[in-house]
């Protein structure tokens, strides 16, 4: 269909378009700038918004853009698991672009034009990701996310930020380069196609066990972006940039990117099936799991506030990871589901530690006594985060929650059970006493004299917050999205 | 005046050498007998896709490389010798084009010589005196390596009675178990390796480059490297034979370790470079070895991807020493101490800079990565995983030299307040005939990284070719 391939087109164009445009306007019309930054991002989630209504009669149209190697393209096709991450992706864009007007203002950061730019044009990479119709498209805008996130990590030019950079870099582009295109180009050999299908390239070409363990491994921790362990020290280095880069790139469009990915490339590539007939993926179980529980434990000891996010982070990641390793249908559901429920508590998590900041330059966790009375707003928003993240209802970390324990159940796998168990009391004990300290302890510190931070910033974490309820209220569109996923 | 003269012939001679190849794919290979003289008694030029190609990359290079080298000449070599630059510069085209056609070994030895010594004059025309000893030191193992290929083809003559290579390829058959053919197989490939700066003969190419002029840099690390491979293949391929060069002796062993060898040692002592050019040489050992690997791996797609890596490399080394051309056009400087925050005075040039080297590392849609591909493809054929990984791990090195250089020169703290000298006139960007050709070559290393009909089809017909599948 004509609108179905205008849409896809524009999804990447748009924002390129936008990040154009705002390198035109410039440092000089800081107005204009950030006008076009949300009108793009506000024309962005239109233009998915109208995918989403033609995703009951979609044509399954692959949009081809280019084709560098024969047989092996950059297309674009529409997939529900893609429409799901490109509509959080781009909503939580407009909340972070109103976010961010407030925040780099507020704080007088160096170069915001070049930092909305690269913004405009990593939210472009990740749609391409959210939309690619193979694996070799998904590669290019996966790396394409990396360096354009560059800049935007070593935003503050400091000598901490330039080491974060070289982290960032280093982890990221070495995994993706050393395994994930070593397993691309071996797929590619083996199977002749990358195309993502329903049940996989490997379905009918019985590929040894050992091969597929082999090229599966290779794959999943190729994509440094999720963050598994022994490859997740770049996203905590990442902090040192500034709150709406933590908040929308390090909570929501690339680690995103990364468990996107691994589901993606396990439902579509490899296949559910194949992946269980062989046993290619059951060590996968473990790892997440020992991830969960390791990142846990060290958010508990980190003192830094957005640390202890980034290892929170970390833990909640391998949560998509393991719902995905268990390989039943359910828990693939719960794996979506948690990218959407995540993205928005964390979200809020985040655009909070950056509303703390920006009103009171305070970092820490151990400074937060009784700051919940003078930035109610704030707090009653990271409550709420809080809550989701542990999975208490009324907030939507639930539901994610509960189709997870859904998925365990079915395939009676007790260690994971009983990871989820420990792994939400952790999550409690880091985040409660936050909560806790922030409204009822008493501020020792009686000078302080500032309020609430400035209103774009509240508006947009409320919002957040208002989100992360109403996923819980109101879960059917998101449950009937995620029931379109064909295995 | 001189420069437009210069300027006229490289383009002519791009052009005609476009329509060679164009007329090579259409019609099969072009024979031509200087002074009518019929092969095999008279010199014979052949050209045939794979040096078709070859001769399509030496002259675009040079085209671009002229455009660009008006300004930088001027400012990077004494007034009164330039002209001895064009001089020396064209008698180089001269002899690298007539290696690249002629059928004839001897004939070839002769263009090597040619191109050789004007290429020693060219590097010594550098400002610092640095740059006469390394013209020296290069012409000294070059004669060495000029010396060995002359003896091999003496062997060659005595067994055979002939210099032409198509008939050097029938009677050598006949003749393989000789010692003498042997012998000269390996004065011959010693001999060229030492040319092309193979791991462990590669010690001329460092300082060679590095006190060249930039625009001499940037010519002689994208074109004489790949003419002298593309006659290690003709002396492999066209007229030994793959089965005596490594089912027999097993050549391809010697080229694999050397090759795997020059990627990492150079690549880990490029980290280590402080001076911009140095860096980029020990690159461009580096890159030899991707090359010689792709060729070791004695298959098509391996083939492929070590002549691909010629065309590729090329326009990504040219455009890389070209930028720093540019910024010591402006900044006098190509030591990395002394670049900091340049990126804020030259955003276009350091924008060239960072596409290519994105290039050089292989990141997607761009020709690095078309070449890299291939090289890991060709691995996993032979079922040589440990190799594909190492190919891969290769271009984790080349990432951590070009963000050094990316870091210190695009990513500063405090704005130029404290740079010692911060904002003089001479600080801006580089003058657009620089600009140009430089982003010519950057947009040639993404469009044949998006579009590779022609590169990866040239390519392949020659592989296969090569090794005899037509």
């Amino acid at each position: 269909m004509m609108t179905e391939a205008l849409l896809l087109q524009s999804v990447i164009v748009l924002p390129v378009a936008g990040a154009l445009l705002i390198s035109l306007a410039g440092e000089r019309h800081k107005n204009l700038r950030e006008a076009i930054t949300l009108i793009t991002a506000v024309l962005l989630f239109i233009a998915i918004l109208l995918l989403y209504q033609g995703i009951e009669n979609s044509t399954h149209l692959v949009l081809v853009i280019i084709e560098p190697i024969a047989g092996l393209s950059l297309a674009l096709n529409l997939e529900p698991l893609g429409l799901l991450f490109g509509l959080i992706c781009s909503f939580l864009w407009i909340i972070t672009s109103i976010y961010s007007i407030g925040y780099m203002r507020t704080n007088q950061e160096q170069c915001q034009t070049r930092f909305y730019v690269c913004f405009a044009l990593s939210i472009a990479a990740s749609m391409g990701v959210a939309f690619s119709a193979n694996m070799f498209s998904l590669f290019v805008f996966y790396e394409f996310i990396t360096l354009i996130t560059y800049p935007l990590v070593t935003h503050r030019g400091t000598e901490e930020a330039k080491r974060a950079g070289r982290v960032y870099l280093g982890y990221l582009l070495g995994t993706s380069i050393c395994l994930l295109l070593l397993a691309i180009v071996w797929t590619w050999s083996v199977t002749g196609t990358l195309d993502f299908t329903e049940g996989g390239v490997f379905a009918d070409s019985d590929v040894s066990p050992g091969l597929l363990t082999t090229l599966y491994v290779l794959s999943v921790f190729g994509v440094g972006k999720a963050a598994l362990m022994p490859f997740h020290r770049w996203l905590p280095a990442a902090m040192v940039a500034p709150a709406p880069v933590s908040a929308l790139l390090h909570a929501v469009a690339v680690v995103k990117a990364g468990v996107f990915t691994v589901v993606k490339l396990t439902v579509y590539l490899f296949g559910l099936g194949e992946l269980e007939r062989t046993g290619a993926a059951d060590w996968l179980l473990y790892v997440a799991g020992a991830t969960i529980l390791i990142a846990s434990l060290i958010a508990l000891r980190q003192d830094n506030l957005k640390a202890r996010l980034a290892y929170s982070t970390v833990s909640q990641l391998s949560y998509v990871i393991m719902a995905t390793a268990i390989l039943a249908p359910v828990s693939i559901f719960a794996a979506a589901i948690h990218i959407a429920v995540h993205a928005f508590g964390k979200i809020t998590l985040f655009l909070a530690a950056g509303s703390i900041y920006t009103a009171s330059h305070k970092t820490m966790v151990s400074q937060l006594d009784g700051i919940g009375r003078r930035m109610p707003w704030t707090m009653t928003a990271f409550a709420i985060g809080s809550l989701s993240m542990i999975g208490i209802p009324p907030t939507a970390g639930f539901l994610s929650k509960w189709y997870l324990l859904q998925g365990a159940f079915t395939v009676e796998s007790w260690v994971a059970l009983s990871i989820i168990v420990i792994s939400t009391l952790l999550n409690a004990a880091y985040f409660l006493p936050i909560v806790y300290a922030a409204f009822f302890r008493e501020d020792k510190d009686a000078q302080v004299t500032h309020g609430e931070a400035p209103f774009t910033i509240v508006l947009a974490l409320t919002l957040t917050a208002l989100g992360t309820i109403l996923l819980f209220v109101m879960p059917g569109r998101l449950l009937s999205l995620v029931q379109l996923i064909k295995f | 005046m001189v420069w437009y003269v210069v300027l006229a012939v490289s383009w002519g001679t791009l052009l005609s050498a476009y329509q060679l190849l164009m007329q090579v794919l259409e019609q099969g290979e072009i024979i031509y007998f200087l002074g009518g003289w019929a092969a095999p008694w008279g010199i014979e030029y052949r050209l045939d896709i794979l040096n078709a190609f070859v001769l399509m990359i030496v002259a675009s290079i040079g085209a671009i490389v002229m455009t660009f080298a008006k300004r930088s000449i001027t400012k990077e070599i004494a007034r009164d010798r330039v002209y001895l630059f064009y001089t020396a510069y064209l008698l180089n085209l001269t002899g690298l084009y007539g290696v690249v056609v002629t059928g004839d070994v001897f004939n070839m030895f002769v263009f090597i010589e040619i191109s050789s010594l004007s290429s020693y004059a060219m590097i010594s025309l550098g400002r610092e005196r640095q740059a006469l000893m390394a013209a020296y030191r290069y012409l000294i193992l070059g004669t060495i390596g000029a010396t060995f290929f002359l003896i091999g083809i003496g062997f060659l003559y005595a067994m055979t009675g002939t210099l032409n290579i198509v008939d050097l390829r029938v009677r050598i058959q006949d003749l393989e178990d000789t010692r003498t053919v042997i012998t000269a197989l390996a004065f011959l490939t010693v001999g060229i390796s030492l040319k092309f700066a193979l791991f462990p003969l590669h010690a001329w190419l460092p300082n060679a480059y590095t006190y060249a002029p930039s625009v001499v840099s940037a010519f002689l690390a994208s074109t004489t490297t790949k003419v002298y491979i593309y006659v290690l293949l003709r002396i492999l391929f066209s007229i030994f034979g793959t089965t005596f060069v490594f089912d027999i002796i097993a050549l391809d062993w010697i080229f694999l370790a050397s090759a795997l060898l020059a990627i990492f040692s150079g690549s880990i002592t490029a980290i280590y470079q402080n001076n911009i050019k140095r860096m980029l040489a020990w690159s461009s050992i580096a890159q030899i070895g991707y090359m010689i690997l792709g060729i070791s791996l004695v298959s098509v797609t391996g083939l492929l991807a070590g002549i691909i890596h010629l065309f590729n490399h090329a326009i990504i080394k040219a455009a890389l020493f070209m930028c720093m051309g540019c910024i010591f056009y402006r900044f006098d400087s190509v030591q990395l101490s002394d670049l900091k925050g340049v990126g804020r005075y030259m955003p276009w040039t350091m924008a060239a800079f960072i596409i290519a080297g994105l290039s050089l590392i292989g990141i997607p849609l761009t020709v690095g990565f078309i070449s890299k591909w291939y090289l890991v493809m060709a691995a996993i054929e032979r079922d040589w995983y440990w190799l594909a990984f190492a190919v891969l791990a290769g271009s984790l090195l080349a990432i951590v030299y070009i963000w050094r250089v990316v870091e210190v020169t695009c990513i500063q703290s405090a704005p130029a307040k404290d740079h010692p000298e911060a904002r003089q006139p001479h600080m801006k960007e580089a003058p657009l005939s620089m600009l140009i050709p430089l982003w010519i070559l950057v947009i040639a290393n993404i469009y044949f990284g998006i579009n590779t009909e022609l590169t990866v089809d040239v390519a392949r017909q020659s592989a296969e070719w090569l090794l005899g599948f037509k």
